[in-house]
C-alpha cells in the first residue's frame, strides 16, 4: 500500500499516456476538435512527408556522429586522467561540469560562438583566416554541425566518467604487468585494456545514443530548426506538429516513429555490443 | 607505484591545454556577460574592463517576460517541491518493493525499469490534454505533479538498488520491539538512506531545474515560466543584446554550479547511474 503513490506515478505518467499517445497516432485529432479514427493515414503521410524524411536523416546523422565522437573523446579523456596525472581530480570535475548544466542555457553560449559576429569568426579573423569565416548556423551545410559541437562538448564528461569507472575496475597488477612486458602503449591498450572496457563501452554507447536521438533543446537554441528545415529532427517535428500546428494526431504518429526508432536502435546496439563483449 | 616521468609530465601538460580550450565557452559566458552593448559588438573576446555588472541587475529585473527574478522563484519552488515529494513517495515505494521478495514485487520492479526507458515524447501529448482538463496546465501544481510522475521510475529504481543492499537486521530489531512498519521506516530506514537520498535528490533537482521541453509545453505563456523557458523567450525578446542574454544564462546556471562544487561526487555518481535513458 505504501508503494501505491509511486506505482500510480509509473502507470499514470508512463504506461497509460504512452498507450493513449499510441492510439492518438491513428486519429486526426487536433488538440481541440473531437478526433476520428483514421487507421494508417498518418503513417502513410509520414512516408511521403519530405520534412519528416529530412528530420529522420538529420536525427540519424547527428546521433551516429555524436555517439562516435563523444565516446572517442570520453575514452581519450578517461585514459589520460586515469592514473599518474597530478591534476586529475580537478580536470575530471572540469570536464564533467557541463553535464550538470541546462542544455538550453549552454546551447545559447554556443549560438553566440557560432554567430556571424560571434567568437569563432572573430578568432578566425584575428589569426588571419578570414576566408574560413561562415554564417555557421545560417548555412545549411554547417548548421547541423554547430549542434553537433555543442552536444559533444556537453556530454564528453559523461562518457569520460563511465569509462573511468571501467578503467578503475581494472586492477593495478594487470595495468602494470603490461608495462613491464614492454608492450607498446597502443598494443597494450588494444589487447589488454580495451577488452576489459567492453562493458563500459556498452553502457556509454547506449546512453549517448539515446541522448543523441532525442536532441531537442540544443536545436531550438542554436539553429531554431533552420535554416529552412536543415536541422529539423524527429523530436522537433513532434513539437512543431503537435503544439505549433495543433496536429496532435500526426504529431503522435511522428512521436511513435521516434519512440520505435529509439527502442529499436538502442536494443540493436545493446545486443551487438553484448555479443562483442562475449567474444573478447 | 606509478612513475611520474617525462611522459607523464607531457601528458599532464597536454590535458591542461585541452582543459583550457574546453573552458572557452565558460570564458565567453563570463566575459560577454560583463560587457557594455558597444563592447559586446566591438571587442567581445577581451577581458571586460571595467566589468559592467549592471547587465546582471538588468537581466534579473527585466529579462524574460517579467524579469528573471520571477522565473528564478518559479524554478526554485517547482524544483524544491518536486524533489521533496519525489524523495518521500519514491523511497516509500522502493522500500516496499525491496523488502518483498517474490514474483509480484519483481515484476513491479521491472515495470519501473521499463518506465525509465520509455521516452516521454509520446506520453506528453495525452498528459497535456488530461492535465489541461484538470486545470493543471500553466501553474505550479501541474508542473510539480508532472515532474514527480516523470521522475518516479528513476527515483524508485535508484532507491530499490540501494535498499536491497542494506542488511535487514536493524529493521527486524525494531519490528521485534513492536514498532509498526511506518514507524520502522521513519526511525530506522530513513537515516540509513541518507547517501542515496543525497544522490537522488541532487540528480532529480538538477534534472528538474534544467528541464526545458515539458516546461515549454506546460508553462509557456503563463506567469510561472521556469528559467530555461524564460531564457528562451528572453532571447527572442532582446534580439542581439548578447551581454544581457549571457548574464541571464549565468544566473540560470549559477545555482547548479554552486551545488556542483560542493557535491561533485554525489552528482557524478547520480548522473552516471541515472541519466534517463
Amino acid at each position: 500500500m505504501l508503494a501505491l503513490p509511486a506505482f500510480l506515478g509509473l502507470v499514470l505518467f508512463h504506461f497509460v499516456p504512452v498507450a493513449v499517445g499510441g492510439y492518438f497516432a491513428f486519429t486526426d485529432w487536433s488538440l481541440t476538435a473531437p478526433s476520428h479514427w483514421v487507421g494508417f493515414q498518418n503513417f502513410r503521410e509520414v512516408l511521403h512527408d519530405g520534412t519528416v524524411h529530412a528530420a529522420l536523416r538529420h536525427t540519424l546523422v547527428l546521433a551516429v556522429c555524436f555517439v562516435v565522437a563523444v565516446n572517442a573523446l570520453g575514452l581519450a579523456l578517461a585514459v589520460g586522467l586515469n592514473r599518474a596525472v597530478k591534476s586529475r581530480h580537478l580536470l575530471r570535475a572540469l570536464f564533467f561540469a557541463p553535464v550538470a548544466l541546462s542544455p538550453l542555457a549552454i546551447a545559447f553560449i554556443w549560438r553566440w560562438i557560432f554567430d556571424t559576429d560571434g567568437a569563432l569568426n572573430r578568432l578566425l579573423r584575428d589569426v588571419g583566416l578570414d576566408s574560413l569565416q561562415r554564417s555557421w548556423f545560417a548555412d545549411p551545410q554547417w548548421a547541423l554541425w554547430t549542434v553537433f559541437v555543442a552536444l559533444v562538448w556537453q556530454y564528453a564528461g559523461l562518457a569520460m566518467v563511465l569509462y573511468l569507472a571501467g578503467l578503475q575496475a581494472i586492477s593495478d597488477d594487470v595495468y602494470e604487468a603490461t608495462l613491464v612486458d614492454g608492450a607498446s602503449a597502443w598494443l597494450r591498450f588494444r589487447k589488454v585494456v580495451l577488452p576489459l572496457l567492453a562493458p563500459a563501452v556498452t553502457v556509454s554507447a547506449t546512453m549517448t545514443l539515446i541522448i543523441g536521438l532525442r536532441v531537442f533543446d540544443q536545436i531550438l537554441a542554436i539553429t531554431n530548426r533552420g535554416p529552412v528545415d536543415a536541422t529539423e529532427t524527429l523530436a522537433t517535428q513532434v513539437y512543431v506538429q503537435t503544439w505549433l500546428d495543433s496536429r496532435a494526431g500526426y504529431g503522435a504518429a511522428v512521436a511513435l516513429v521516434l519512440t520505435t526508432l529509439i527502442a529499436a536502435l538502442a536494443l540493436l546496439q545493446l545486443a551487438l555490443l553484448r555479443m562483442n563483449e562475449q567474444r573478447l | 607505484m606509478h612513475r611520474y616521468g617525462r611522459r607523464e609530465l607531457f601528458r599532464e601538460l597536454g590535458l591542461i591545454v585541452a582543459a583550457l580550450i574546453f573552458c572557452l565557452p565558460f570564458y565567453v559566458l563570463v566575459a560577454v556577460s560583463l560587457k557594455t552593448d558597444v563592447q559586446t559588438y566591438t571587442e567581445p573576446l577581451s577581458l571586460p574592463r571595467p566589468p559592467h555588472w549592471s547587465n546582471y541587475s538588468e537581466a534579473w529585473n527585466t529579462g524574460g517576460d517579467r524579469g528573471l527574478v520571477h522565473s528564478f522563484q518559479s524554478s526554485l519552488i517547482i524544483t524544491l517541491t518536486s524533489v521533496v515529494v519525489l524523495l518521500v513517495l519514491g523511497s516509500l515505494g522502493a522500500y516496499t518493493i525491496a523488502r518483498h521478495s517474490g514474483a509480484f514485487s519483481n515484476t513491479v520492479y521491472v515495470l519501473f525499469v521499463v518506465g525509465i526507458i520509455l521516452p516521454f515524447h509520446l506520453a506528453l501529448i495525452p498528459l497535456f490534454v488530461a492535465m489541461r482538463h484538470l486545470g493543471l496546465v500553466g501553474n505550479y501544481a501541474g508542473m510539480i505533479v508532472l515532474n514527480v510522475g516523470l521522475m518516479m521510475p528513476l527515483t524508485v529504481f535508484l532507491y530499490t538498488g540501494f535498499i536491497r543492499a542494506l542488511p535487514r537486521d536493524y529493521e527486524e530489531a525494531a519490528r521485534v520491539d513492536g514498532a509498526g512498519i511506518l514507524r520502522t521506516y521513519a526511525r530506522v530506514v530513513i537515516p540509513l538512506l541518507w547517501p542515496i537520498t543525497a544522490t537522488v535528490g541532487l540528480l532529480a533537482g538538477i534534472v528538474v531545474w534544467n528541464e526545458f521541453f515539458p516546461a515549454l509545453v506546460f508553462l509557456s505563456g503563463s506567469r510561472y515560466q521556469t528559467l530555461p523557458v524564460a531564457i528562451y523567450s528572453f532571447w527572442s525578446g532582446v534580439g542581439e543584446r548578447w551581454n544581457l542574454i549571457m548574464a541571464g544564462i549565468a544566473i540560470a546556471v549559477a545555482p547548479v554550479l554552486v551545488f556542483y562544487v560542493f557535491a561533485q561526487r554525489h552528482l557524478i555518481r547520480g548522473f552516471s547511474a541515472g541519466v534517463k535513458g
